[in-house]
């Protein structure tokens, strides 16, 4: 990989020790996937947040590179382990706390703006088509790839902080257009409507498809909230980094021959898979990803005059709930019971032997309550979810 | 027998082999408390990895398992180096974070003439290894 002056510089260690080991890791990735070139980047996520997968060494390793690491982009955080403000309230123990505030602290030396969301592009942090970015966390990959039209790799949560004190990623894979380009159609033949519908959709193809990049037809309509459970679930289960739905997406690609169809039985097979057989349930959680404002409002909406019968969280981003706020949807759901998470989630949040059964609308969710948390699940509707709040059982409509 | 590789991580070490044609995981998959592998029906389940020249042909599973190395390393429980038949993003960025030293790509297959308990020397730095 050829190295400008100024790389070979920052590489060699001139300009302060986290700039050095951030290029050592960057140009590794760069020699180990063929990249010709380092590229700037625009925007930058970090991954990694969560106390509970950090553990000391990870703060530690944080802390070493915030005594002279300062970040040369716009750069967010994904979700900690706990509501930086209200953890008390959501059973989070003083000692995970303590924890959780000095990772933040770090972060927060280094420049990063510490909104904690798997959902950057919700709250300010949104690259336009074309730009070069470097963002971990797989659901914001795939939506910015796919729905944005921007570029980045998966990074890992070091390669993404690596990209953030530096300016800079390695030039390969889909940063690169011939990366880009679809190697599979997937023919969907039934009408989705909702996140847990489309959740099922990504779950489908993720597991027929894994890491392939599919041109996906016959999807006629599909709104913010419903690309963006899509986005998590084909990440999830399949591992792609990238997709492209005809008439939605914004970038180019050719129609690839090889085709798979989904049919109406597959999403039922799918919705059918994700759900145990179990009526009694002890927690509710919504926003994976981190709920939009139309949700949040969709939310109160069906709350307003009820009051919920076992813990339900809504998970989203801090400014998302600071309008929430403004607008009088926070009362009307915490008038309820329901709680909000911000700057967290289920998936990341220590949540294991708390409860014994998880009702969500997303796949995502169910993919981790069942794997890090041992949770039994119920999957379905935000209509389905809050009936199972307020009632206390599931029952589903569909 | 002096063999070439390719650099992932600087450094030297010298140590016994433990080979495996399966990769690791080393969140979820490693004890960083011990350096015992622990992921069910691994063929290194229950073999500490501990001050060990680590051979295996890549990582898998989660990105935080480059804090995991970096929290082995710490502990005291880390594999001395590393080799792998091809590098992918997870050990390598937990090998150069963490200061272990690691090659990958030998010109020769390190399952074919690489043995469990064997004696080598790594220079990551020059890219090449030497079987005592």
């Amino acid at each position: 990989m050829k190295l400008t002056k100024q790389e070979e510089k920052m590489l060699n260690g001139k300009m302060g020790d986290a700039v050095k080991k951030s290029m050592e890791i960057l140009v590794a990735l760069g020699e180990i996937y063929g990249a010709d070139r380092l590229i700037d980047v625009s925007s930058v996520q970090v991954a990694g947040v969560s106390y509970d997968n950090l553990g000391d060494a990870g703060l530690e390793f944080l802390a070493d590179l915030a005594k002279d690491g300062q970040v040369k982009v716009l750069t967010t955080l994904n979700p900690a382990g706990m509501d930086l403000e209200n953890w008390k309230n959501l059973g989070i123990s003083e000692d995970f706390a303590k924890k959780q505030i000095q990772v933040i602290e770090a972060f927060s030396k280094m420049g990063i703006i510490t909104t904690c969301t798997c959902t950057p592009y919700l709250v300010g942090n949104l690259p336009k088509f074309g730009d070069h970015i470097s963002w971990s966390e797989s659901s914001a990959v795939a939506f910015a790839n796919s729905v944005l039209g921007a570029r980045t790799n998966r990074e890992g949560g070091p390669s993404a902080l690596a990209a953030a004190l530096t300016g800079k990623t390695p030039n390969y894979g889909m940063h690169l257009d011939e990366n880009r380009q679809a190697q599979i159609t997937i023919e969907v033949k039934t009408k989705l409507k909702g996140t847990s519908e489309f959740g099922a959709l990504g779950h489908v193809i993720g597991n027929k498809i894994k890491n392939k990049i599919p041109f996906i037809t016959g999807i006629k309509e599909a709104d913010l909230e419903e690309l963006k459970s899509f986005s998590a679930s084909i990440a999830t289960y399949g591992g792609t980094a990238l997709f492209h739905i005809k008439g939605i997406t914004p970038n180019k690609t050719k129609k690839p021959k090889e085709k798979i169809i989904v049919t109406k039985e597959d999403i039922e097979l799918a919705l059918k898979a994700m759900n145990d057989d179990i009526e009694d349930m002890d927690f509710v959680s919504l926003g994976c990803p981190h709920a939009s404002l139309k949700e949040i409002e969709k939310f109160a909406g069906l709350l307003k005059g009820k009051k919920v019968k076992v813990e339900t969280w809504i998970a989203t981003a801090r400014p998302t709930k600071r309008i929430a706020d403004t607008a009088g949807y926070t009362k009307t759901i915490e008038d309820s019971g329901a709680k909000f998470a911000c700057d967290t989630c289920m998936v990341v949040a220590p949540l294991k032997g708390r409860f014994k059964t998880l009702v969500t609308d997303s796949a995502k969710s169910c993919f981790y309550g069942r794997s890090k948390n041992n949770f039994k699940m119920r999957v379905g509707t935000v209509e389905d979810c809050i009936n199972a709040a307020v009632t206390g059982k599931w029952k589903s409509n569909a | 027998m002096i063999i070439k590789g390719r650099k992932i991580s600087k450094g030297n070490a010298e140590g016994e082999v433990l080979i495996t044609d399966q990769g690791i995981s080393f969140f979820g998959g490693v004890d960083p408390n011990t350096g015992i592998v622990t992921e069910k029906g691994h063929p290194l389940e229950g073999k500490s990895i501990k001050d060990k020249i680590l051979v295996f042909p890549q990582g898998k599973g989660s990105t935080v398992g480059s804090y995991t190395l970096y929290r082995m390393k710490k502990n005291g429980t880390a594999p001395k180096a590393m080799i792998n038949k091809e590098a992918e993003t997870i050990v390598a960025v937990g090998a150069i974070i963490s200061e272990i030293p690691m090659l990958d790509k030998l010109e020769k297959d390190p399952f074919s003439i690489l043995k469990n308990g064997q004696r080598i020397k790594v220079d990551a730095t020059q890219g090449t290894i030497e079987v005592l």
